[in-house]
């Protein structure tokens, strides 16, 4: 504070503009058998974009949360430009133009586009009727504001996800907000809707708003914002001005050490092919794709959301009945009708959605985990706890799997947390042929490193590992080949030693 | 750190009650014992024949049939789908069970009871199970479709058994064993069972899989489908030897004995709060919502009331139970709007 007075008078004018339009203090939350924040202080100011980083299950979600009126605090003030507020219900944040982006998409499957959009103040005619008319046209303003390809009246549960996240987003822009909290907003968007989600916080930012962004991804956290908090186990290890730090220092303030960047081993020789298909089609979704996966190996299969990938992954998974080609496991035609022919000719596949495909929310975590496997932790229908607490022991800790205990109902943990839970659900199979979908979707940076290392060990144990990503850094990370698929078709293969990021960029674009 | 509001000068509100979470979490998942707790103690303070061991192993023969196919309905109920046709496959059981017993012999009329009983199960799971009917839709039109069953075979005559003394069939509703009734031991040596299926066997697991996430099931390799069916087949057994326990007990059976039973066995599967969207419940709860009803129907009989005023405080408890489950995973007892 005694800096204060070496300031020049039009400098401290500034400092008064810039005074904190948000501030939390001394916010702990707790909740049973975890403490979740402890004392942790948080300013946002006017037109800032202030990141919030920290590893799985350190407490960003929470603290937000806590913001947006989700989840009361156990104890911690809120002062809205500098009048002390409460913030009991999520309406009661709305109201105080303080907008939270859920990590976890909390749409309305079943309504329309602007329904969702608007759902709590749709625009009422005579009679409390919807007035359809106006719903329809304020919506698309705002859909075209972030030039998304879909309309008002579609069926948000016909959206693919990264549709529905841009629905996420389009929600925080109907009133205008003071604050604007986006929980990892770009895990599940591709490239071009990121560049108009960053240009719709440049715009909010112009406005005055003043924006918390939390993400895994470095590259974006240090184009984007202007100063960064480190969160680490519920507690706050500092906060950084964005130009005075790098990916290490920040790195460093968050698990406690730097990352390790050494290059990986040079894998094995592959060994014979164990998963090959051909010619394989599926409608126009995509089409003639033929590929070979071999025990040892890890092939990463890189693309555009919506240029295939899942859907190919969930075809050899039985999914999706093909309409042309073969599959062959181990040298044999396979017919997969469904995923238990699937996980008995040992194909396993940990989906790229957790929370719709990979877990029941319900469950604990153990028994999410060893839910693929059933038949392998039962004996004559009885099941073996033993052997389902061995798997969920093993894979907990080779996850580094942050929750209370095994008895925690997965919906309780942290979002990068439930993702490790389907991780360990998939990894714990020990198949013969391994499709993991987006598998690091959400993972602290850290872990991302781990699960890299632990995702090549598996491949030198003797399993075939395809890994579809559509992060770059991923695929080069993982890959010993890369598959670059455009618009359903196999445009190029690389071998990991000569691929360059250009060509990646240019095959999967279809140059 | 200071905790001085330097920008306002006003003390700031506090955010919240701290522990508020301890308590919330053990009326969450003690909710219903706690409930139960209270109303055995206001009905021992109220009448003091309430407490005794006849009475309560009168409640216990009492609840023993609805509790019985509760246990199936239970299941049904955590794959999250109804099973409203189990009060008229009740009446056709008895019916047809009492009805064969002069003709056939009592042990053919119990199998052939059975085989009709869970075949008619078998076409409920296969319509909501690999036909993905709506099973409240599917159920609904077989509650009906058993009653005009059950008429057809009867002729509307009701039925009994002539000799109601000479057959061993009467020990399944009249019969004791270690000084506890027949029926009590069915209901509760099942449960035992149905408990250890559902937390001990595989087929346990996908149930509670199946009701929580279809989706996830799905990718995991679990056939819903097949599991769906099962449930059903086990919802129309737990019936079928309730069907034992009433006929076996009245030694005869009208066309109707059964009528309304599917509600009032949905009600204890609530009570013991099993959610109706899926996924959870369990055996042990169930058995203390169906003992809740069992305890106010008995409580208010003592009490001198008019056996039809079981059924208006029977809503009121279940409406109170599902507030309560609702409020405590709030936090409020009413919902705040601004
Ligand atoms: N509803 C809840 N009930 C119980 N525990 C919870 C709940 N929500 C969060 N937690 C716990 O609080 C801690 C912090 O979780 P939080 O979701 O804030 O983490 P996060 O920093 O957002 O992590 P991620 O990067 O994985 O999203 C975790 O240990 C989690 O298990
Ligand atoms: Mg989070």
């Amino acid at each position: 504070m005694s800096r204060v007075a070496h300031h020049t008078a039009e400098e401290l004018a500034d400092l008064k503009h810039r005074a904190p339009l948000l501030r939390l203090d001394g916010v702990t939350k707790t909740f049973p058998g975890v403490k979740a924040l402890d004392d942790v202080s948080f300013d946002v100011r006017h037109g800032e974009v202030h990141a919030l980083l920290g590893e799985n299950g350190a407490g960003k979600s929470t603290l937000m949360k806590v913001l947006a009126g989700v989840h009361r605090a156990n104890s911690g003030t809120i002062h809205l430009n500098g009048e002390p507020v409460e913030v009991n219900s999520p309406l009661e944040a709305k109201a105080r133009g303080i907008v939270l982006v859920h990590q976890e998409l909390s749409l309305a499957p079943e309504l329309s586009v602007a329904e969702n959009i608007f759902l709590g103040s749709l625009p009422t005619k005579r009679f409390g009727l919807v007035s359809w008319k106006r719903l329809n046209a304020a919506a698309t303003h705002i859909l075209d504001r972030l030039g998304v390809k879909f309309e008002s009246y579609d069926r948000v549960g016909d959206l693919s996800i990264a549709n529905q996240q841009m629905v996420e987003i389009a929600r925080a822009l109907v009133f205008t907000p003071k604050v604007v909290v986006f929980d990892e907003p770009t895990a599940s968007l591709t490239d071009a809707e990121k560049v108009v989600l960053f240009d719709v916080i440049a715009g909010l930012k112009k406005e005055g708003t003043g924006i918390v962004y939390i993400s895994h991804r470095m590259d974006e956290i240090f184009t984007l914002s202007d100063r960064i908090t480190v969160l680490r186990d519920g507690q706050t290890r500092g906060t950084l001005n964005t130009r005075d730090t790098d990916e290490d220092g920040v790195t460093r303030l968050m698990i406690g050490r730097s990352l390790d960047k050494s290059a990986r081993k040079a894998a094995p020789e592959p060994g014979p092919v164990a998963l090959e298909v051909k010619g394989l089609s599926c409608g126009d979704l995509f089409r003639d794709i033929s590929f070979s996966l071999r025990r040892g190996e890890v092939v990463g299969m890189y693309g555009l959301v919506g240029a295939g990938r899942t859907e190919i992954a969930e075809t050899i998974f039985g999914l999706r009945a093909k309409d042309g080609g073969e599959i062959r496991i181990d040298g044999a035609p396979v017919d997969i009708s469904g995923p238990p022919d699937a996980i008995r000719h040992g194909v396993a596949l940990a989906p790229e959605s957790r929370k719709e495909q990979g877990l029941v929310l319900g469950m604990n975590c153990r028994d999410n985990m060893s839910l693929s496997q059933l038949d392998a932790v039962s004996r004559g229908g009885w099941l073996d706890r033993g052997a389902e607490q061995a798997i969920y022991d093993e894979y907990a800790g080779r996850l580094s799997l942050k929750a209370p205990s095994w008895r925690t109902p997965v919906r309780n943990l942290s979002g990068g947390n439930q993702q490790k839970v389907v991780l360990g659900k998939w990894l714990g199979v020990k198949p013969r042929v391994l499709i993991v979908d987006e598998p690091t979707r959400g993972i602290d940076v850290g872990s991302k490193s781990e699960i890299h290392a632990l995702i090549r060990r598996l491949a030198a144990e003797g399993i075939a590992v395809l890994v579809i990503s559509s992060e770059m850094p991923e695929v080069l990370a993982v890959s010993d080949r890369i598959l670059a698929l455009y618009h359903g078709r196999l445009a190029r293969e690389f071998a990991a030693a000569d691929v360059t990021e250009d060509a990646l960029v240019q095959a999967i674009s279809g140059l | 750190m200071t905790k001085l509001d330097i920008q306002s000068g006003q003390a700031a509100p506090r955010l919240g009650v701290p522990d508020r979470d301890a308590l919330r979490e053990t009326l969450q998942k003690q909710g219903i014992l706690i409930a139960f707790a209270l109303f055995l103690v206001g009905f021992s303070l109220m009448s003091d024949r309430f407490a005794s061991w006849d009475n309560v192993s009168t409640v216990f023969r009492q609840v023993s049939i609805i509790g019985t196919m509760a246990l199936g309905v239970t299941v049904v109920v955590i794959t999250g789908n109804l099973d409203l046709s189990v009060g008229s496959l009740l009446s056709f059981a008895t019916v047809l069970v009492v009805d064969l017993h002069d003709q056939i012999g009592p042990a053919p009329a119990i199998l052939v009871m059975f085989a009709a009983t869970l075949l008619i199960g078998c076409v409920n799971g296969l319509l909501v199970g690999y036909g993905r009917l709506n099973s409240l839709i599917v159920t609904l039109g077989m509650l009906s479709a058993i009653q005009g069953l059950t008429l057809i075979y009867s002729g509307g005559q009701n039925v009994d058994i002539a000799d109601q003394e000479g057959t061993w069939f009467a020990v399944f509703g009249r019969g004791f064993l270690l000084g506890l009734a027949v029926p009590t031991l069915i209901f509760l040596g099942l449960a035992v069972a149905f408990h250890v299926m559902l937390t001990r066997t595989s087929f346990g697991r996908r149930v509670f899989a199946v009701g929580g996430n279809p989706t996830a099931s799905a990718f995991s390799g679990v056939r819903r489908a097949r599991v769906v069916f099962s449930a059903y087949v086990l919802s129309a057994f737990t019936t079928a030897c309730a069907a034992v326990i009433l006929g076996s007990r009245v030694m005869g059976s009208q066309n109707n004995v059964g009528q309304g039973y599917e509600l009032l066995v949905l009600s204890g599967v609530i009570l013991g709060g099993a959610s109706l969207l899926g996924g959870s419940g369990s055996i042990p709860k169930t058995v203390i919502g169906v003992l809740i009803l069992g305890f106010i129907q008995n409580g208010l009989l003592l009490m001198g009331y008019p056996y039809y005023a079981q059924w208006l405080v029977t809503w009121v408890v279940i409406i109170l139970a599902v507030w309560l489950d609702v409020a405590s995973k709030r936090g409020a007892f009413f919902t705040r709007t601004s």
